[in-house]
């Protein structure tokens, strides 16, 4: 095995445009693939552990642009994340334990494409971008946009993900994150959900909902948020959000929960978050 | 004094220091590294073994059923297991080829370059379909043992009785989960003698099997305990099974060749806790009292008897419960499946049937509308009652104690009452369980074994403790010495443990059955006590005094009431030449009495008892259970070290816990499909509570010191206390282990409390 450790975007992506290779940031994914022999050990390695520039987190107005190999850590402490994307703090804080967060970067958690990625409902609830980087130049593509399915993305073999570009929450808006684990910590989820709404009124004026674990992919409840705009919270809205949802994901039996287990909490999930809010 | 006090354990430091050696920590000269190959289907013929061309077989050594030159089994109870498959496989995961490199990666390369050709044969992969006999694996009816027991008569008392209630449980498997994986070490020496050295708990069990596999006489074997990382039954049986392996690829080889398992490869190969099916049909009066009791249990066995008989017949004497009932029929049956053999693990089957006995008294008290507290208190043992077995409890039945206790300091009453029929998102329950384990080997089991312990006093007047109980993490080496210290009234800094080597202690019988502090320790004890008298009856000879009137007390030997000499005087004038050594061996207590043909009489010396408590809330939006606080108040005759007990009591509550609630093996076509600590659930320590562990001393008269067995007992209560709460906050009863979220909104859907609101 090679392993490059670049220090410049330059040096990484002529790394990537030479060779096929596979990044590996804090390595809480691959090596536990790698040890397990689930994947095959790659030939080339682009260790970015070691690219600072990558690891920051800027407030750039509306958004928030943070770096790929930004961890959980950094993201539970910084000033920023705590103050404009507080639901991606609190998923931050429930991804693995200490040790897992002080390794596991975004940009690890996006591109690694699992449907049960915590940080994914956050993001795709609000509307976050990719930033990707290569020889070739930058793209940004929507969340929802970069996975093609389970487990692919809109990745090309010489490209990275160099940031993701976060809307900041607003001021009139509340969110919620809700993590459905086997167990309270060192746990995969089974339903995971994110949301934020803006109350105006009385009325939903603004809603985001993404939800993991429950698809191929993290998706985004438009169905369900079609049924909650415009509307005001009471008994009715609940019912209507929640049997929406319900019928909106799609998800499977496997060794984490059921598939009717994951269908009727999606739902509850919904139908929690509108009471609290309310 | 010794015994009572919470003395730091002995490998406390060389454990928490990272100093203490684990098999995988040894790297002897010239070693080779050990790999499994292993079926990949239930069950199969197999038709051919095919070696890739496209690997270099010259560097490795391969093994197979060939290459033994004894008997091709695992030595157990029936002979039925191989150490290698030869035609046939009857599990996923045995094994059928060993292979031997200088590297561990070049070992387990080579295993991906060996092709099994199979002609799969039809699998019978649960209970159900061995009981239909889909398939004959076993005998003529695939049961590798059944036994029944009966008392009075159970179909005049249903037939008469006011109350009858019906229940049927089930339980999966439980996966061992110590820390250290299986591993072992295998050497050839000069002169032949075969050396393994490894994590596991029974060095005599070891032994046996690489006798009969070698065939080689007892002084050729030696079996060498290694710093273990965790037992719990999965090292009683299993361990010979790599050792075997190991000690052919070394004779082979001609050197050193070390096996250790991979977390996923010991999830695989290992054995866990049995499956079973549990059915109770309950006749009472009107006012509470048990009258009739029909239990019926089938457990699955696996591809292997193993230690299945053994593991059914406690099951099946606990089935009942810690509870009074003149008419009793309780039958049950281990059956063959082509799933991984199912062996020994902590409980011994009382796990199971105590979740299906304590549930039906749930079920009873709810259908009934007795109170949980009632009910047990008017049926359960007491002192002077009878067991289902027919024994009579004369001493140290801690019923009444503990399970009073449990409801005073947990508020019980009160708080089931309060949470009966709350509406919130969140909502909170109580749960009780109360039962018994019965301590050391069922039945005559002890008498077969007498086991054996000894010390060793040298001229430094140093006391040796030589025995093969083995250290697992529950403190055998810390509390034997507290033990000897108490007997001779000396200081525990006196004192060594020898190593657990079959060339150097006697067999003790394995560590296994709550029995090592008990029934060892007090053969440890008795010996310690021989040697004071050995001691006096030198004394008197070299002073020409009667032994009667010599005696011993705290180191000091007297005449009558004059000092005559001290311990270490006593020390450099008889052992200058050579230590003295007394041995002691196990004797059953006066007037124990067990027939193995009717199955009645005393199935156990004594019986330890504990209630537990335990509180959840229960979230309603996502169905998952957190635990508010557990309490266990245990019956343990006397604790050695009480910090020790308490540390086996909440250790074994946790295992309980995760038992209950979280612990699931899913399998697909008979293979375990989650393999990893990711997705084999145990719970963490963000999902435990602060335990609450109150001991009871009520003395075993026979005993060290009146000491019982509790090293089973805290596995038995956890799950039934833990879903009985559950069934407290939200009238979900949840008959399956593990009481999972999934199976609490199942069980909520189904008593319609749910499909209303969606």
């Amino acid at each position: 095995m090679k392993v490059y450790s670049p220090t410049s975007l330059q040096e990484a992506y002529e790394i990537l445009a030479s060779t096929e290779a596979k990044i590996l940031a804090g390595g809480t994914d691959l090596m536990v693939l790698w040890n397990s022999n689930v994947a095959k050990l790659p030939q080339v390695v682009v260790d970015i552990w070691r690219m600072k520039m990558l690891a920051q987190i800027d407030d750039e107005g509306e958004v928030l642009r943070i770096g790929a190999r930004c961890t959980y850590t950094q993201i539970i402490n910084n000033p920023l994340t705590k103050n404009f994307a507080p639901a991606l703090v609190d998923a931050a804080r429930t991804i693995g334990a200490v040790q897992i967060q002080n390794r596991g970067t975004i940009g690890g958690n996006v591109v690694n494409a699992s449907p049960a990625g915590d940080s994914l409902p956050v993001l795709v609830a609000f509307d976050a971008k990719v930033e990707i980087g290569s020889l070739r130049g930058v793209r940004t593509v929507a969340l929802e946009q970069f996975y093609t399915g389970y487990r692919k993305t809109v990745l090309a073999a010489d490209e990275m993900v160099t940031a993701i570009l976060l809307p900041k929450q607003r001021e009139d808006e509340v969110s919620k994150f809700y993590k459905i684990g086997t167990r309270a910590a060192q746990a995969i989820s089974k339903v995971v959900m994110a949301a934020r709404a803006v109350l105006q009124g009385g009325l939903i004026a603004a809603v985001g909902i993404g939800v993991g674990s429950v698809a191929p992919t993290v998706i985004r409840a438009k169905a369900t948020e079609g049924v909650m705009l415009g509307r005001q919270i009471d008994d009715e809205l609940v019912t209507a959000a929640r049997r929406t949802m319900m019928n909106e994901v799609k998800p499977i039996t496997d060794v984490r929960s059921t598939e009717f287990y994951r269908r009727t909490v999606s739902g509850n999930l919904v139908a929690k978050f509108l009471r609290e809010i309310v | 004094m010794s015994v009572g006090t919470s003395v730091t354990r002995r490998d406390a430091q060389s454990k928490v220091t990272g100093q203490a050696l684990y098999v995988d920590d040894y790297r002897l000269p010239n070693m080779w590294y050990g790999a499994t190959v292993r079926s990949t289907v239930p069950h199969a013929r197999i038709k051919n073994i095919h070696y890739s061309p496209n690997f270099d077989w010259s560097q490795v050594v391969i093994c197979d059923y060939r290459d033994i030159p004894g008997r091709n089994l695992v030595a157990l109870i029936y002979d039925d297991q191989p150490l290698l498959a030869e035609s046939i496989v009857r599990h996923v995961g045995e094994p059928i080829v060993l292979v031997a490199a200088p590297s561990k990666e070049l070992a387990r390369k080579a295993t991906r370059y060996v092709t099994i050709e199979y002609e799969e044969l039809p699998a019978v992969l649960t209970i159900e379909e061995s009981l239909a006999r889909k398939q004959k694996l076993f005998g003529e009816d695939n049961i590798f043992k059944s036994y029944t027991i009966t008392r009075g008569n159970v179909d005049e008392a249903l037939a008469s009785a006011d109350i009858v209630v019906e229940g049927t449980y089930r339980v999966g498997h439980q996966e061992q989960l110590y820390i250290e994986p299986n591993g072992m070490i295998a050497t050839v020496q000069a002169d032949g003698t075969l050396l393994v050295q490894g994590s596991l708990q029974c060095p005599y069990y070891v032994h046996r099997a690489l006798k009969e596999l070698f065939e080689l006489e007892d002084d050729k074997v030696v079996v060498i305990q290694n710093t273990t990382g965790g037992g719990f039954g999965g090292k009683e049986e299993f361990p010979s099974v790599v050792a075997g392996h190991a000690a052919l690829l070394a004779r082979k080889a001609g050197r050193p060749v070390k096996l250790v398992y991979d977390r996923s490869e010991d999830f695989i190969a290992s054995t866990k806790r049995h499956p079973a099916i549990i059915r109770h049909r309950t006749g009472l009066t009107r006012d509470g009292r048990l009258i009739a009791a029909e239990i019926d249990l089938t457990f699955d066995g696996g591809a292997y008897c193993t230690l299945s008989p053994v593991v059914l017949s406690r099951g099946v004497i606990h089935a009942l419960g810690p509870y009074n009932c003149p008419n009793v029929r309780i039958s049950g049956r281990v059956v063959a499946t082509n799933t991984p053999p199912n062996g020994a693990f902590r409980g011994f089957g009382v796990p199971q049937a105590a979740f299906a006995a304590e549930m039906q008294m749930e079920r009873i008290a709810q259908v009934a509308g007795f109170s949980p507290v009632e009910l047990r208190r008017k049926n359960m043992l007491r002192e002077g009652d009878t067991t289902v077995t027919g024994q009579i409890l004369n001493y140290s039945v801690g019923t009444a104690q503990v399970l009073d206790a449990a409801i005073e300091h947990s508020d019980y009453l009160n708080k089931l009452q309060i949470y009966r029929n709350q509406t919130g998102s969140k909502r909170r329950g109580i749960g009780l369980s109360l039962y018994y384990h019965g301590s050391g080997f069922t039945g005559s089991g002890e008498e077969k074994i007498k086991g054996r312990a000894a010390v060793e006093f040298d001229k430094e007047a140093r006391i040796r403790i030589l025995t093969g109980s083995t250290e697992i993490g529950q403190g055998t080496r810390t509390i034997f010495p507290q033990i000897v210290a108490e007997e001779l009234g000396i200081d525990l800094a006196q004192i060594d443990f020898e190593e657990s080597n079959t060339a150097k202690v006697p067999d003790s019988g394995p560590t296994v059955a709550s029995r090592t502090c008990m029934v060892v320790g007090s053969v440890v004890q008795k010996a310690a006590a021989a040697l004071k008298a050995e001691l006096i009856r030198r004394i008197a000879l070299s002073c020409s005094l009667p032994e009667e009137g010599v005696s011993y007390k705290r180191g000091i030997f007297y005449h009558q009431d004059q000092p005559l000499m001290t311990l270490t005087e006593a020390a450099a004038r008889f052992c200058q030449h050579s230590p003295i050594r007394t041995e002691a061996r196990y004797s059953s207590p006066p007037g124990i009495k067990w027939d193995d043909a009717s199955y009645t009489g005393d199935a156990y010396p004594v019986y330890a008892y504990a209630a537990d408590v335990v509180e959840v809330e229960v979230d309603m939006d996502t169905y998952e259970v957190k635990l508010i606080s557990v309490l266990t108040v245990s019956d343990v005759g006397k604790a050695i070290n009480p910090r020790l007990a308490e540390g086996q009591i909440e250790g074994g509550t946790v295992q309980a816990l995760g038992y209950g609630l979280y612990e699931e093996v899913f399998w697909k076509d008979g293979h375990m499909l989650n393999t990893r600590l990711t997705n084999y659930i145990i719970p963490t320590a963000l999902d435990i509570p602060d335990l609450e562990t109150i001991l009871i001393e009520n003395p075993y008269p026979y005993g060290p010191f009146g000491a019982k067995g509790i090293g089973e007992l805290p596995m038995d209560g956890g799950a039934p206390a833990a879903v009985a709460a559950i069934a407290n906050a939200t009238g979900a009863f949840i008959t399956q282990l593990p009481a999972t979220p999934e199976r609490i909104l199942e069980a909520l859907c189904q008593s319609k409390h749910l499909s209303d609101s969606l």
